[in-house]
C-alpha cells in the first residue's frame, strides 16, 4: 500500500515540478566561493527590502559556475555567476554556442591574498622573490633548477628571522591557490634570469617551474577551510598562512599580515592598488534573463549602490576591498546600463 | 579417602601439572584478550568524549546571544514610512547624545545588529499601542559585540586589529554598567533561516530541509529496499542473474556518494527537469545511497528468521505470500529497521552528492514544500565553517550539536519502534 502511495507521490511530484520549472520568480546565482560572502550579503539585503524573493546563491567554484551559467538560456539555468577571475575567451565561446550571447560583466571590487602569522611571531617583511625561494619546489641556483634546499627563512636572506619555513596554504583545487601562484610565484619567477630564459625557450617547463609548490613539508596544504588555518596559526607562532584578506580582517586581534614588497596588507593599501597580491572579483549576469526573471536589474542596482560596495558600505565590512571612486562610478554606469561584454 | 596425590602415578602427576600450567597460560591469554577488548572500547569512548567535549565547549555559547536595551521612541512617521533601521539608529544615538561626527555615529550604530529593526517590528506586532510612545526595548547586538561579551575577543582598549574600536568598547562598558547589556537564549539560531550576519543566522531552514529530504528518502528507499530484499531472499531463483544482481548491490554500497550526486544531476535534473536545490531531488539522491544498506541489512534479517517458522506455516497450508507477509517479515522487521536507520543516518550526514544538485547554497527562506530551494543541516555546517566571521565558529559547533540531536532523535525513534515489533522465539 505504502509502496503504491510512494509511487503515486513521485508521479504527482513529477507532474507538479514540470510546471514549476517553467516559471521562476527567484534569482539563482552560482559560482566562486570567494565572491560568495559578498553576493550572499547583497542577496540578503535585497530580499529584506521585501519586493523580491531572496536569491539562492550556490557555492560551486568559479569554473563550475561558468559551466552552469553557460549551459543555456531559460529558467533552468542560473541568472548570475560569481567569479574570482575574469571570464575566459573559451568560456565566452561556450556561452555563445549555447545561446548565452549578451553577458553583463560586473567588477565587484578586490580581494587581497595575505601571508599572515600570529601576533606572537616576529613581524615579517618579504619580497615576492623571497616567497618564491621559500615555497617553490625547484629553485634556480647557479644557472640551473635544483630542488629547494632552504629550510630556514634566514638561509634565503640573513635579514629574515631564523625560523623554520612552515607555510599553511590552500590545496591546488582552491581558487586562492591559483591566484597566489599567478600573483606571487609567476611574477617572482620572471625576476630570476634562469627562469626568464626558460620562459623564452620552453613555456611549458617555465609554467611547471613556477606552479610547482614544494612537497617536503615547507608548505602544508591545510584544506579549503581558512578558519582552520587561522586556528593553527594562533597555536603555532612559527607558521605562516596564506588566505583571503577577509579572514585577516576578522581575526586582526590574533593575526598580523606580513609585508609583501614593503607594503602591509591593510584595507587602504589594497584599495589603492599598492599591495601587490590582490585580484579583482567579478559577477556575470545574463542579459537575456533581465525581464524574464524578476529582480535582476534591481539586484544589480543593489550591488552597485554606495551603501553596498562603497568605501563604507556593508560589503567593505564583510572584507571586500572597494574599487576607487572613479572606477566604481564607471562600472556602475556600465552595469546599470546593462552593457554587454565584448571580447 | 587417603591422600590421593600420593596415590597418583608419577606420569599422570606430570601431565596434570602441565595441564595446570597450560590452564594458567590460557587464563592469562583470556585476561589479555579481554583487556585488549576493553582497552579498545575505552579508547573509542575517550575519543568520543573528547570529540563531544570539543563540540559542546565550542558550541554551547552560541545558544546565548547578547542583547542591548535601548529606549526606543516609536516615532509614527518612521514606522509609517517603513524606516525601522533609521529608528534603530536614532534610538541608540539618543542614548549617547554627545556623539556627533558621521564616523562616530557609524561606530555607534555598529553596536547593534543590522537586523535590530526586526525587534522593533516584533514589538509593534505584539502591541500596536506602543506607536508614538517611548519604550525600553532589548535589541540584538552585532556579532562583534557578542564575541566581546562572550570573551572571545579582548575588550582591552588600544589593541591593534580589534574589530571593536576603543570608542565602541567604552560605550559597551557604559551600557553594561547601566545594566543594559545581557545574554539571552538565542531563539534566532533555532527559529530563522540562514543569514550572512552571524547574530541573525538560524538553522530552522536547514532543519526543515533535512526533514523533507529524509522523509522522501524514507518513503522511497524503505518500500523499494524491503521489496528487493524479500524478493531476492524468498522468491528469486538462485541463478546467474540473481548472483549478478547481488554482487552489484554489494558493490553499490561501496560507491562514493558523490557519484550518486552526479547520477541525480543527470537523471533527476537534466532528464526529468526537476528543480535545482529542492529537497525532493535531495531525498531521491539520498534514497539511492540508502538503498544498498537497506537491502543488505534486510536480507540478513530475513535470513536470520529460523526456517522452522516458514516450514510450520507452509505445513499448515499458508501460501508463500502469507508466509512472508504474516510470519517472516514481522519477525525480520527489527533487523530491517536497524539497517534502515543506519542508511538514514548515513544520508543525514551527506553533503557531497548534494553539491551536484545545487543544495550547497545560501538560502534564506524557510522551505514550505519539498519543491522549494533548501539546504540541509550538514550543508549548513559546511557553509558556516567556511565563513570568515568569527561568530560563525561557535555557531558551526552549535549546528553540529543540533545535527547530533537530530540524529539521536532518529535513533531513539528507531529503538522504540524496534522494541515494539521485537518478538522472541
Amino acid at each position: 500500500m505504502s509502496k503504491k502511495l510512494a509511487v503515486a507521490a513521485i508521479a504527482l511530484a513529477t507532474v507538479a515540478f514540470a510546471g514549476a520549472a517553467q516559471a521562476r520568480d527567484q534569482i539563482r546565482i552560482v559560482g566562486s566561493s570567494t565572491v560568495y560572502p559578498f553576493t550572499t550579503a547583497v542577496a540578503e539585503q535585497f530580499g529584506k527590502a521585501g519586493k523580491f524573493k531572496t536569491p539562492v546563491v550556490e557555492s560551486t567554484g568559479t569554473g563550475g559556475g561558468f559551466k552552469l551559467f553557460c549551459a543555456g538560456i531559460g529558467p533552468d539555468h542560473p541568472d548570475l555567476t560569481n567569479a574570482s577571475r575574469a571570464i575566459k575567451k573559451s568560456e565566452v565561446e561556450t556561452c555563445a554556442k549555447n545561446g548565452v550571447a549578451d553577458i553583463v560583466e560586473m567588477k565587484v571590487g578586490y580581494d587581497g591574498i595575505v601571508l599572515a602569522a600570529s601576533k606572537k611571531a616576529k613581524h615579517m617583511d618579504v619580497t615576492r622573490a623571497q616567497i618564491f625561494l621559500a615555497l617553490a619546489k625547484d629553485i634556480p641556483q647557479g644557472g640551473k633548477l635544483v630542488p629547494n634546499p632552504y629550510t630556514m627563512w634566514n638561509q634565503i636572506d640573513p635579514k629574515l628571522p631564523a625560523q623554520k619555513i612552515e607555510v599553511l596554504g590552500p590545496p591546488p583545487t582552491s581558487g586562492t591557490r591559483d591566484a597566489f601562484i599567478e600573483l606571487v610565484m609567476e611574477v617572482a619567477a620572471e625576476t630570476f634570469p634562469e627562469l626568464k630564459d626558460l620562459k623564452k625557450t620552453d613555456e611549458k617547463a617555465f609554467k611547471k617551474a613556477y606552479a610547482s609548490i614544494r612537497e617536503d613539508g615547507g608548505y602544508v596544504e591545510a584544506g579549503e577551510n581558512d578558519n582552520l588555518i587561522v586556528q593553527k596559526l594562533d597555536a603555532n607562532p612559527n607558521a605562516f598562512g596564506i588566505f583571503g584578506y577577509s579572514f585577516l580582517d576578522q581575526n586582526g586581534d590574533k593575526l598580523q599580515g606580513s609585508m609583501v614588497d614593503g607594503v602591509a596588507p591593510a584595507f587602504e593599501a589594497i584599495a589603492a592598488g599598492k599591495y601587490p597580491v590582490s585580484r579583482p572579483l567579478f559577477v556575470y549576469a545574463k542579459k537575456a534573463h533581465v525581464g524574464q526573471i524578476p529582480g535582476i536589474k534591481e539586484y544589480l542596482a543593489e550591488y552597485t549602490a554606495e551603501k553596498a560596495w562603497g568605501k563604507t558600505g556593508y560589503l567593505a565590512d564583510k572584507g571586500l576591498i572597494p574599487m576607487p571612486d572613479a572606477e566604481r562610478k564607471e562600472w556602475a554606469a556600465k552595469i546599470n546600463g546593462l552593457e554587454a561584454l565584448k571580447m | 579417602m587417603t591422600d590421593t596425590s600420593t596415590a597418583v602415578p608419577a606420569a599422570t602427576r606430570q601431565s596434570i601439572d602441565t595441564a595446570a600450567a597450560h590452564l594458567k597460560r590460557r587464563y592469562r591469554a583470556e585476561r589479555r584478550f579481554k583487556a585488549v577488548g576493553l582497552g579498545a572500547i575505552l579508547l573509542a569512548m575517550g575519543f568520543l568524549v573528547l570529540l563531544l567535549w570539543t563540540i559542546i565547549s565550542n558550541g554551547a555559547s552560541a545558544f546565548m546571544q547578547t542583547y542591548i536595551r535601548v529606549d526606543v521612541t516609536f516615532d509614527a512617521a518612521a514606522i509609517d514610512g517603513d524606516d525601522l533601521p533609521g529608528l534603530v539608529k536614532s534610538s541608540i544615538q539618543q542614548r549617547f547624545p554627545a556623539v556627533e561626527s558621521r564616523s562616530e555615529k557609524r561606530e555607534l550604530a555598529g553596536l547593534l545588529s543590522s537586523g535590530a529593526d526586526l525587534d522593533i517590528r516584533r514589538a509593534l506586532a505584539a502591541d500596536p499601542s506602543v506607536k508614538g510612545t517611548t519604550q525600553p526595548l532589548w535589541m540584538v547586538a552585532s556579532d562583534d559585540v557578542d564575541m566581546a561579551m562572550k570573551g572571545y575577543v579582548s575588550r582591552q582598549p588600544g589593541l591593534a586589529g580589534n574589530r571593536l574600536t576603543d570608542r565602541q568598547i567604552a560605550w559597551l562598558a557604559e551600557l553594561e554598567a547601566a545594566g543594559a547589556v545581557k545574554k539571552r537564549f538565542n531563539t534566532i539560531l533555532l527559529s530563522s533561516g540562514d543569514s550572512r550576519e552571524p547574530e541573525l543566522a538560524g538553522l530552522w531552514g536547514a532543519v526543515v530541509g533535512s526533514v523533507f529530504s529524509l522523509a522522501i528518502t524514507l518513503l522511497v528507499s524503505f518500500p523499494l529496499g524491503v521489496a528487493t530484499a524479500v524478493y531476492l531472499e524468498e522468491f528469486a531463483p538462485k541463478n546467474r542473474w540473481t548472483a549478478l544482481i547481488e554482487v552489484n548491490i554489494n558493490n553499490l554500497a561501496a560507491v562514493p556518494s558523490v557519484v550518486f550526486g552526479l547520477l541525480g544531476l543527470a537523471i533527476f535534473l537534466n532528464f526529468l527537469g526537476m528543480p535545482r536545490s529542492a529537497p525532493l531531488v535531495g531525498g531521491l539522491v539520498l534514497a539511492l545511497i540508502c538503498l544498498p544498506t537497506i537491502i543488505i541489512a534486510g536480507r540478513a534479517a530475513l535470513k536470520a528468521v529460523p526456517p522452522s517458522i516458514r516450514e510450520a506455516a507452509l505445513g499448515l497450508g499458508a501460501s508463500k505470500q502469507q508466509v512472508v507477509t504474516d510470519h517472516v517479515l514481522p519477525l525480520a522487521m527489527p533487523g530491517i529497521m536497524t539497517g534502515t536507520i543506519l542508511g538514514m543516518a548515513h544520508a543525514l550526514g551527506e553533503t557531497a552528492p548534494l553539491l551536484m544538485i545545487g543544495m550547497v547554497a545560501f538560502i534564506v527562506d524557510i522551505p514550505a514544500t519539498p519543491l522549494d530551494p533548501s539546504a540541509v543541516l550538514p550543508v549548513q555546517v559546511y557553509l558556516w565553517a567556511d565563513s570568515p566571521e568569527r561568530a560563525f565558529v561557535e555557531r558551526t559547533s552549535a549546528a553540529i550539536l543540533v545535527l547530533l540531536v537530530f540524529l539521536g532523535a532518529m535513533n531513539l525513534a528507531a529503538i522504540m519502534l524496534r522494541k515494539k515489533f521485537e518478538r522472541r522465539w
